[in-house]
């Protein structure tokens, strides 16, 4: 009896140490099997980032939220706390609370601020998520894997933007009917979502849907490695802010007031 | 060993009852009818040859999902030196536009449940 | 020795059909929680950890301060623990169970909870959270079934359960200070950004995890013939007081960094759980009687005739447990998303089926905690 449980024993330990195996020899015969090829049309940067020129947006223009929102089949849950969001407006004093004072320009206190994932440089969100749903890309985008994500939701505690949101319910019946953009995937219950700066255009060599759609030229997209590129330019010749920059995340979206 | 006619008749019920799938299938093997499956009207040939993709399309898929996702690539070098896009809704369901006479019904012969990617991946043909 | 538990009085069965009547409707609303989503629940964007997590953290608490049976007796041999220190590990198993549960039903897809195994991530603290917390469990049952088993052979408990003794003391500090490093790490939540709160999670841990074990020990001598010994109660009832004082400094420190530096940041929350922020307290008559409740125990505490008396020492623990629930199971984790990082204020009530839920995972501990006492009291009884 004792010798057929040590074999037991012995097997079990075995077997354990052949799932811990597993997963190296599954790369080894990925490696073999899968090829791709590079997509030459496809958009690269060194660090992502988007300028918000705020003076020259216009008040009642939601045309970057609308775009956004058809792009990313984003559901329309009302203002209710379930709400999903990856681009939205705040006020001043809510976008960069702690700077505002009650003397504030006139325009800069009523002004709209759109506001959105800052794909921080060092992102409290990626350090915290516990099956790396969630990661720093080469370029600087900070991405989610909907399919890994087990929404323990310790990013949305993590991320000082609130830039995070939960699908507390299936989102999809929630989609207004006849925007369904059937090239994005919605999402499925109980999984977090944010802003990705659009790398499903990118990756085809489109700007960003909300880039694109402001025809104002309030939002400037490009590569801050790339010293000739357009929001060096911008941020080059203007005076800009980011939002809680004391909090080490260093954010890649400025704000021009 | 006590009342040991009791727990062998209980043993040969209970191998009995946990292999009866087995049994039922092999009596009525002929009376289960093979899927119809829908097949591309006007292309032939699949990504990867058909018996690759009917054995290890899930694993396929899985890659694609995690180069497209997590690598950030979307071209397929195929074995036969083709390039396609990999897209669930793009490209498998370019051809095979039927999810339910294609995917679904083939899932339903083999006692796979279906999988979620339609939870979240919009069917081409739903969003006319 | 799980066979003892199938026999009991008909007020045993009737307890224990109690609680499965309990679990019985969490099951219910758990699984309209699973077709729904959490939505069911009073959580949302801005508040998006609320009843779940908090009973988390605070049973973690409860689950730690086994050690605090564990060191006397084991490191000093102080023999008055001898007869509880397997009751403390029971409890430590039955509340870090609860952890887990707590855990899992917070998860939002939580058919996918093995990617915390498939894709091990160092840098996340609920990664070593599970880890910690895991063995922790593994720990206590095989140290407390093995050293019970030996009590009822008569023999000493064999030799490779001492180290594993030792190394559960660490552990236990190590799954309060990782919980507690769950929330202190994250930038922008102003209440748990503060590198006091491990000690304090290990201050309120080592009061309220010990003021159950005395009401335990106090229930097991009215219900059986075995009697935990009025020395054992008396040192657990020291344990609290000092625990206690610890616990209240603590949060004093708190309000003295805010308060004194002035920095909006670190008042809000606080702010917020005491007195009311913009209009919205919802939590402040529960706050208040938390420390209303802390110091009225600590006045029966620190006089020595009402520690003495068992019968207001029962009140004491009684009111230790309920304060420090109140601060760390409910104030604590909520208030740190109060407010928003765009300074809004979003208040929290759980709903009807979160509770039903919450309550549920109270009713597994418990039968968990029934189950275990009931064999090793029967084991206690035979052998005297």
């Amino acid at each position: 009896m004792m010798k057929s449980r040590r074999s037991f024993l012995k097997i079990s330990g075995a077997c354990l140490l052949g799932l811990g195996v597993k997963p190296v020899l599954n790369a080894f015969a990925q490696a073999e099997r899968m090829e791709i090829a590079p997509n030459p049309n496809a958009l690269r940067a060194g660090r992502w980032a988007l300028v918000v020129d705020i003076t020259k947006c216009r008040d009642d223009c939601t045309d970057c939220i609308n775009a956004c929102n058809r792009a990313h089949n984003i559901p329309d849950l009302g203002r209710t706390k379930e709400e999903v969001k990856w681009i939205w407006n705040e006020s001043y004093e809510h976008a960069f609370p702690g700077v505002e004072h009650e003397f504030v320009e006139e325009r800069v206190k009523h002004q709209p601020f759109m506001v959105l994932c800052n794909h921080c440089d060092n992102p409290p969100c990626v350090r915290v998520c516990p099956v790396q749903a969630t990661w720093k890309r080469e370029d600087g985008i900070v991405m989610m894997d909907f399919h890994r994500c087990i929404g323990c939701r310790c990013c949305m505690a993590a991320c000082p933007y609130g830039s995070r949101s939960f699908n507390w319910t299936d989102p999809r019946p929630y989609i207004p009917e006849g925007r369904m953009n059937p090239d994005f995937p919605t999402r499925t219950k109980g999984v977090v979502e944010k802003c990705n700066f659009c790398v499903e255009r990118l990756a085809k060599g489109l700007q960003p849907a909300c880039v694109e759609s402001c025809s104002s030229g309030v939002l400037t997209f490009g590569d801050l490695d790339d010293p000739n590129s357009e929001v060096r330019k911008v941020l080059g010749e203007r005076y800009s802010i980011q939002r809680k920059p004391e909090l080490g995340t260093r954010p890649r979206v400025y704000y021009i007031l | 060993m006590y009342d040991g006619g009791k727990i062998i008749a209980g043993l040969v019920i209970f191998l009995g009852v946990v292999t009866f799938p087995f049994w039922y299938t092999q009596a009525n093997e002929e009376a289960i009818e093979k899927p119809q499956l829908l097949l591309p009207a006007d292309e032939t040939e699949c990504v990867e040859p058909t018996a690759y993709m009917r054995a290890s399309h899930m694993q396929m898929l899985n890659e694609w999902r995690d180069f497209v996702v997590r690598e950030g690539q979307a071209t397929y070098l195929s074995s036969t030196g083709k390039m396609y896009e990999m897209s669930l809704t793009r490209t498998c369901m370019k051809c095979h536009t039927s999810r339910q006479e294609f995917c679904n019904k083939c899932h339903a012969y083999s006692g796979v449940s279906t999988p979620y990617c339609w939870d979240c991946h919009v069917e081409p043909k739903e969003s006319a | 020795m799980l066979e003892k538990a199938f026999y009991g009085s008909r007020s045993y069965y009737a307890w224990i059909l109690f609680l499965l009547i309990v679990i019985g409707a969490g099951a219910g609303c758990y699984a309209y929680q699973l077709v729904d989503g959490l939505r069911i629940t009073g959580m949302g964007r801005d508040i998006s950890w609320g009843l779940y997590i908090a009973q988390l953290t605070f049973l973690v608490g409860v689950a730690a301060s086994a050690v605090m049976v564990v060191i006397p007796y084991y490191l000093h041999n102080y023999k008055a623990f001898g007869k509880i220190t397997v009751l403390g590990e029971f409890l430590a198993v039955s509340a870090v169970t609860m952890c887990g549960l707590f855990v899992i039903v917070d998860l939002g897809t939580p058919a996918r909870a093995f990617n915390l195994i498939l894709y091990p991530t160092p840098n996340s603290i609920l990664f070593w959270d599970m880890i910690v917390l895991n063995m922790y469990l593994v720990l206590n049952i095989v140290i407390a079934w093995n050293v019970l088993s030996a009590e009822r052979k008569s023999t000493p408990p064999p030799g490779w359960v001492k180290p594993l003794i030792y190394l559960s003391i660490p552990w236990a500090v190590s799954i309060h200070t990782v919980t507690a490093f769950l929330y202190a790490g994250l930038p922008g939540r102003h209440l748990w950004l503060t590198a006091i709160l491990a000690v304090r999670f290990l201050g309120s841990a080592f009061a309220a995890g010990p003021s159950l074990l005395i009401l335990l020990c106090l229930l097991v001598r009215k219900v059986s013939k075995f009697d935990p010994g009025r020395e054992a109660i008396q040192s657990l009832a020291k344990i609290v007081t000092y625990a206690l004082i610890a616990s209240i400094f603590f949060v004093g420190l708190e309000f003295f960094t805010a308060y004194y530096s002035q920095v909006p940041g670190h008042i809000h929350s606080l702010e917020y759980l005491y007195f009311g922020l913009e209009g919205h307290a919802k939590l402040v008559p529960w706050m208040r009687i938390s420390a209303l409740l802390a110091i009225v125990a600590l006045v029966f505490l620190v006089n020595p005739a009402t520690r003495r008396n068992e019968k207001t020492l029962a009140v004491a623990a009684a009111l230790t447990f309920i304060s420090l629930w109140i601060e760390k199971g409910l104030g604590l984790v909520l208030a740190g998303f109060i407010p928003n990082p765009f300074e809004h204020i979003t208040e929290y009530s759980p709903t009807a089926p979160e509770l039903m839920i919450t309550f549920a995972i109270y009713a597994i501990g418990l039968l968990i905690l029934t189950v275990l006492y009931k064999v090793a009291i029967s084991v206690k009884e035979e052998a005297a």
